[in-house]
């Protein structure tokens, strides 16, 4: 599985990033996380607002820090 | 209140329940925000006593002093500004759970120019927006075929005219101060905005934005329900609250002690209405200061009190708010030089005549 944390590097995105790496430890999936911070990538996603949260090239979360019940359930599906 | 079964397979079922289960909710909501209001606003004509029986009772400082007047302000607004905060912020977190960068560009995208630049500036204020997520909104809105200036009015709307900004005006400086504020504020937006769009600097956005696809990759929209508002609302509080209450409380400090020890009147032969210069010194000096709403209003309501214009105060806090250091470097990434100094023109422009305008009206 390969997730991305998009976001330039505000407080929030960082924040975001932390929240999934916790989520992917602790449902012990086999997930590649990374954090995308370059705005070319970030804008060829199409999204609004950061940070957001890319599971297997689809968009999950935009514009807020995600809760780690919510990266769970994604991570399952 | 009683717990809704989430299970999966009754679908239906859950719907129905949760849809009674709904109403119920909002009357327990609307009673407990009532009470919560009502207790809010004891507390709050209560502040008074306690700036007083602190600086008096508590810490034992002599009466009619600098010292004392200074304590007396920072005890005073400090729980002031705080509950002002809580309460704006989750209020408009409400409001704005209904509102969503993306719709806000699908009303907008396909306006003409001049009734969009308003429609922009008004969604400014509601529309969730933080200063870091401008580029990718900035991008979605351009490829959108949202115009250029519509776009911008947007973009300078929602840094300024936000509910931190309005809140706060209205408790320390009465609601005419906020209402003007406001209504400058917007009108600023819609006017750069248009005179931006009417500059047709599109060749001035950076080429590789040209090249995206706008759109793509859209989240579903969810359904929410009154309990995830208020959840929305309280986050919102607990975010904003989290990220600026140092700013608050240094701006309250700094202002305490302008309060406090600035003689009388001093700031009138600087920052007053015969001192023409003192308008545009006061934007220039605000653009590479970076605080919000929160950190520059106490001082804001200090430096009023010492004599300051208020055209003056107003352009400065314009100035700190909506033309900030941080913001510009984030736009240059998909704005080219000469675009961003129109901006920072035209911006600056509508905030000196603000200033005037207040110095010679007020």
């Amino acid at each position: 599985m390969e997730i991305k944390v998009l976001g330039p590097g505000c407080p929030k995105c960082k924040h975001a990033e932390k929240v999934v790496r916790e989520a992917v430890e602790e449902s012990a999936a086999d997930a590649h996380v990374e954090k995308v911070s370059d705005m070319l990538e970030i804008a060829k996603y199409g999204i609004f607002g950061t940070p957001a949260v890319v599971i297997d090239g689809e968009v999950r979360c935009v514009g807020k820090v995600p809760k780690k019940e919510e990266v769970l359930n994604w991570i399952k599906q | 209140m009683k717990r809704i079964d989430n299970g999966s397979c009754a679908c239906v079922a859950v719907d129905r329940k949760r849809r009674s289960g709904s109403t119920r909710a909002m009357l327990v909501y609307s009673s407990l925000g009532a009470l919560a209001l009502y207790v809010w606003w004891f507390t709050y004509g209560k502040l008074g006593l306690f700036s007083s029986f602190v600086t008096y009772s508590l810490l034992q400082i002599e009466q009619e002093t600098h010292l004392a007047s200074a304590l007396e302000f920072f005890f005073y607004d400090t729980p002031k500004v705080m509950m002002l905060l809580v309460l704006v912020i989750f209020g408009v977190g409400v409001v704005r759970s209904f509102f969503t960068p993306e719709k806000t560009r699908d009303i907008l995208s396909g306006k003409t120019e001049f009734v969009g630049n308003v429609l922009a500036a008004f969604l400014g204020i509601v529309t969730p927006f933080c200063s870091c997520s401008a580029v990718p909104l900035f991008i979605g809105f351009v490829t959108a075929g949202v115009p250029l200036g519509v776009t911008f009015s947007f973009l300078i709307s929602a840094p300024m005219v936000n509910e931190i900004a309005l809140g706060l005006l209205y408790g320390l400086l009465g609601w005419e101060v906020a209402a003007l504020y406001m209504g400058t504020g917007l009108t600023i937006a819609i006017i750069s905005g248009w005179v931006i769009g009417r500059l047709h600097m599109e060749q001035h956005i950076e080429d590789w934005v040209g090249g995206l696809n706008g759109g793509a990759g859209q989240v579903q929209e969810e359904e929410l329900t009154w309990h995830d508002r208020i959840v929305y609302g309280w986050d919102a509080v607990k975010e904003i609250v989290g990220r600026v209450w140092i700013y608050v409380m240094l701006g309250i400090a700094v202002g305490a002690a302008i309060h406090g020890y600035v003689p009388e009147s001093f700031m009138a032969s600087v920052m007053g209405k015969e001192v023409w210069w003192s308008v545009p010194l006061a934007v220039v000096m605000g653009v590479p200061m970076y605080s919000n709403a929160a950190g520059i209003i106490p001082v804001v309501e200090a430096l009023l009190g010492k004599g300051a214009a208020l055209g003056t105060v107003l352009a400065f806090m314009m100035s700190v708010i909506a033309l900030s250091l941080p913001e510009m470097v984030i736009l240059r990434k998909v704005l080219k030089p000469p675009l961003i100094g129109a901006f920072i023109c035209v911006v600056g422009c509508g905030i000196l005549l603000v200033g005037y305008l207040f110095n010679v009206v007020v």
